[in-house]
C-alpha cells in the first residue's frame, strides 16, 4: 500500500491560479490525484480545469471536504497559507515553497502540532504514491508501484534514485520529500516510523545530506526500532565546512552535520550506505 | 548574512544592551582621533568575517592614542585568512572581572530558539561545548510564547550568576531575545559579556547572523551587507540568481537541484581524489535551464582558471532533456569554451537529448549515460589535459 496519501486523498491546491500551482495541479490530475479545488484569495468563484476556486481555506474545506492541501504560494505568503490550512482542519499540509524564513517556520511547526495537522516540507518536492496519487512536483516517470519506501531531503536526487530503481525493476510504495530547510514539519524519523508500520513497505531508501542532525536521529531510530532494511546515501562528502550548499539547511556548522559523521552513524545502525547513488538499487535488491 | 562585530554591537545597543562606547575607523588617523577622544587604554580590533582574529594578530591593546595609530596602521590592510581588513573598531579597554557567554540561536532539531549561557565565556564556545558541555546552560523558547521571565531567572540561577547581577542580566537577555527575533537572526551572540570591576555588565564582543531568507523584510540590516569577502564569481552568480560556490578542484559542475549538485561534486571526488582531482564548484542551475541561464552559468564556471573540464548533470523531470540539450548547444556556441565538456542527461527524453548532443559533433563534448560514467570521463579528461 502506501503512507500519507493514496487514491482516496482529496486535495486542495493553495495558489492554484498561479503559474506553478496551476501547472502542477494539472499534472497531478493527469496522474489520477483527486484534486477537488483550489484557493486563491480574491479569486473565489472562478474555476480551474473544472474545479472550484475559493477565497479561503475554510470555505474550501467546508465545500469539498478535502483532507490534504498543497501550498504553492510565494515565500512571503507561504507560512500564513500553511497555518490557514491547519486551522481549516486539513490533516496533511504539503508545502513546496522555498525561502521561507526559519523564524516563521518555527511558529508554523508549533501551530500545526497544536492543530493536529501533519506538515511535510517546506522546500520539498512533495509526496507520491506510485500508481495512485501524487501531491507536489515529483515527475510521474520516476517511479513504479512496489514495496520500497523512499524518504529524502532533496528533489532531483530523489528522481535520480527513483529512476535508477525503476530501471532496475524495483518499485516504490511511497516517496516522501521532507525538504532541505533547517526546520521542517516532518523528519526522517517520523517517515521511517510510518514505513516501519506500513505492511506494504518491505525496505526503505533514505537520501540525506550534510547539515543538522536529522540523519543521526534517523540512525538512532533504525538501530533501536526498525526491523526493515534501510539503504542510504548522504550527499555532500566533498562540501567544505561553513558554506551553504544550495539548500538552506545544507551547511556543516561548527564541525556538526558532516557527511562522515552521518555515514558512520547510519552504518553503525546497520543501514547499508552507498558511496554512489547509482549503487542504491543494488543495495535494495 | 553575517554582521561585523561593530554592526552587531551597535544593533544590541538599540535594544538597551550596554556596549563599550567605541567607534569604527578606516584609517590610522581616524583610529588615533577616536582613541584620543576616548582617552586611556583602548583595544583596536580588525573587522572581518572570519574567526580567529586575535590569534592572527588582528586584535591589539593600545596604551594611548599614538599606540592606537601604530596598531591601526599595521592591522588595516592586513590579510586574515584571505580577507583584507578594511575597518577597525576602536573600543575603550574594559576592566574585566568575569567573562560570560550568552547567545540565542535556532535549534534545528527542536524547531525552537535556544538560549545558551555559561560563566565560562570568552573562549571558543565549540571547544567548551565539546570539552565541558555541562558548563553551558541550555533553555528552549516556545516559538508561540516567546521568552518568559521565569526562564531568565532559571538561566541566571542555573549558570551560577551572582544574585547581584540578575536584574541587569535579565534586561540584557530580554533585549537580546527581542533583537534576535525582530532581526530574524539565526544567531545573536555576546561573547564575552563582561562583569566589570565596577560590577556592571558589558557586551564586549558580539556576533549576529541574519537569515538570508528574511532579508526581504530587513531593509536596514540588508543595507549593512559587506560583500568584500565574497569571491567576484559568487557575487556575479548571486546577481544572476544562480547558486554558485567556488571550490578548489578542476571539474566545473553544472547541475539542476541542490542535492544532485552536491552528489555530482561527490562523484568527481570519489573517482578523482586519488589523483588530486575534485569539484571546482557547487552550482545549481534550478528548474527549466533555459539557454540564457546555461550560458550565464557556463561563463561563471569558466571564470575560474582552475577549471579543466565542465561536467553537466541534468535530471529532466518536468523539464525535457531535448530542450536542455538545445539550451546547452546554444550556450556553447555563445561562450565557445575550449575545455572538454562531459554531458549527462537523464530522465524525460534523455535519449533524444543525447542524440542532439552527439549529432552536433563538437570535438570537445562527450556524452555519458550514467552519473558514474560521467564523473569518470570528467576525471579522465582532467588527467589527460594535465
Amino acid at each position: 500500500m502506501s503512507i500519507l496519501i493514496d487514491k482516496t486523498a482529496r486535495v486542495l491546491v493553495q495558489g492554484i491560479t498561479g503559474r506553478q500551482g496551476g501547472f502542477h495541479a494539472k499534472l497531478m490530475m493527469e496522474y489520477g490525484t483527486d484534486v477537488v479545488g483550489g484557493v486563491t484569495p480574491g479569486k473565489g468563484g472562478e474555476w480551474f480545469e473544472g474545479k472550484p476556486v475559493f477565497d479561503t481555506m475554510r470555505l474550501a474545506v467546508e465545500a469539498t471536504n478535502a483532507d490534504v492541501s498543497l501550498v504553492t504560494v510565494p515565500a512571503r505568503f507561504a507560512a500564513d497559507a500553511i497555518m490557514e490550512a491547519a486551522d481549516a482542519g486539513v490533516k496533511l499540509v504539503i508545502c513546496l515553497t522555498e525561502h521561507i524564513p526559519v523564524a516563521d517556520m518555527m511558529t508554523v511547526v508549533a501551530f500545526c502540532k497544536r492543530r493536529g495537522a501533519r506538515l511535510i516540507g517546506p522546500n520539498c518536492p512533495g509526496v507520491m504514491t506510485p500508481g495512485q496519487a501524487k501531491v507536489g512536483i515529483i515527475p510521474a516517470m520516476v517511479a513504479t508501484a512496489g514495496n520500497v519506501g523512499v524518504v529524502s531531503k532533496s528533489g532531483t536526487l530523489t528522481y535520480e534514485v527513483g529512476f535508477a530503481m525503476k530501471n532496475a525493476g524495483i518499485g516504490i510504495s511511497t516517496i516522501v520529500g521532507i525538504g532541505g530547510d533547517p526546520v521542517v514539519g516532518t523528519t526522517f524519523v517520523d517517515v521511517l516510523e510510518m514505513f516501519e508500520n506500513d505492511p506494504e513497505t518491505e525496505k526503505v531508501a533514505l537520501l540525506g545530506e550534510i547539515g543538522g542532525s536529522a540523519e543521526i536521529a534517523a540512525a538512532d531510530y533504525i538501530k533501536n526500532a526498525m526491523t526493515k532494511p534501510v539503504a542510504a546515501f548522504i550527499a555532500g562528502r566533498s562540501a567544505p565546512p561553513g558554506k551553504r550548499m544550495g539548500h538552506a539547511g545544507a551547511i556543516v556548522d561548527g564541525g556538526e552535520g558532516s557527511a562522515e559523521e552521518k555515514i558512520l552513524a547510519l552504518e553503525a545502525a546497520g543501514a547499508r550506505v552507498a558511496a554512489n547513488p547509482e549503487e542504491i538499487p543494488g543495495l535494495l535488491a | 548574512m553575517k554582521l561585523h562585530e561593530y554592526q552587531s554591537k551597535f544593533l544590541f545597543a538599540e535594544y538597551g544592551i550596554p556596549i563599550p562606547q567605541g567607534k569604527v575607523a578606516t584609517t590610522a588617523e581616524e583610529a588615533y582621533a577616536i582613541a584620543k577622544a576616548l582617552g586611556g587604554l583602548v583595544v583596536v580590533k580588525a573587522q572581518v568575517h572570519v574567526g580567529g582574529r586575535g590569534k592572527a594578530g588582528g586584535v591589539q591593546v593600545a596604551r594611548d592614542a599614538d599606540d592606537a595609530r601604530r596598531h591601526a596602521q599595521r592591522i588595516l590592510g592586513m590579510d586574515i585568512k584571505g580577507l583584507k581588513v578594511e575597518r577597525v573598531l576602536v573600543d575603550p579597554g574594559a576592566d574585566i572581572q568575569q567573562e560570560i557567554y550568552l547567545a540565542i540561536t535556532n535549534d534545528r532539531g527542536a524547531g525552537k530558539p535556544l538560549v545558551m549561557a555559561s560563566m565560562e565565556g570568552g573562549m571558543d564556545i565549540e571547544a567548551l561545548n565539546r570539552d565541558r558541555p555541562d558548563a553551558i546552560v541550555r533553555e528552549h523558547i516556545e516559538p508561540i510564547m516567546g521568552l518568559q521571565d521565569y526562564q531568565m531567572t532559571y538561566i541566571a540561577s542555573a549558570m551560577g550568576l551572582p544574585r547581584a547581577h540578575w536584574r541587569s542580566f535579565g534586561k540584557i537577555l530580554g533585549g537580546l531575545y527581542q533583537c534576535y527575533s525582530e532581526s530574524d537572526a539565526e544567531l545573536a551572540e555576546i561573547n564575552p559579556l563582561v562583569i566589570t570591576g565596577a560590577g556592571d555588565l558589558l557586551a564586549v564582543d558580539g556576533k549576529v547572523i541574519i537569515d538570508d531568507n528574511a532579508l526581504f523584510r530587513q531593509p536596514t540590516l540588508t543595507a549593512q551587507r559587506d560583500t568584500s569577502g565574497e569571491p567576484e564569481s559568487e557575487r556575479r552568480a548571486r546577481e544572476a540568481g544562480i547558486t554558485y560556490i567556488k571550490l578548489d578542484g578542476q571539474i566545473g559542475c553544472m547541475v539542476n537541484g541542490a542535492g544532485l549538485a552536491m552528489t555530482t561534486m561527490d562523484m568527481t571526488k570519489l573517482y578523482g581524489d586519488a589523483d588530486g582531482i575534485g569539484p571546482a564548484n557547487f552550482l545549481d542551475i534550478g528548474g527549466g535551464a533555459s539557454p540564457e541561464q546555461v550560458a550565464a552559468a557556463l561563463r561563471i564556471i569558466l571564470s575560474d582558471d582552475n577549471v579543466k573540464c565542465v561536467l553537466f548533470n541534468i535530471f529532466g523531470g518536468i523539464t525535457r532533456c531535448d530542450e536542455v540539450a538545445h539550451g546547452i548547444l546554444t550556450a556553447y556556441n555563445e561562450v565557445k569554451p575550449v575545455v572538454p565538456m562531459v554531458i549527462r542527461l537523464q530522465g524525460t527524453n534523455a535519449v533524444e537529448g543525447g542524440k542532439i548532443i552527439d549529432e552536433a559533433r563538437i570535438p570537445n563534448i562527450t556524452s555519458a549515460d550514467t552519473l558514474t560514467e560521467a564523473a569518470q570521463l570528467a576525471v579522465a579528461a582532467v588527467k589527460e589535459g594535465a
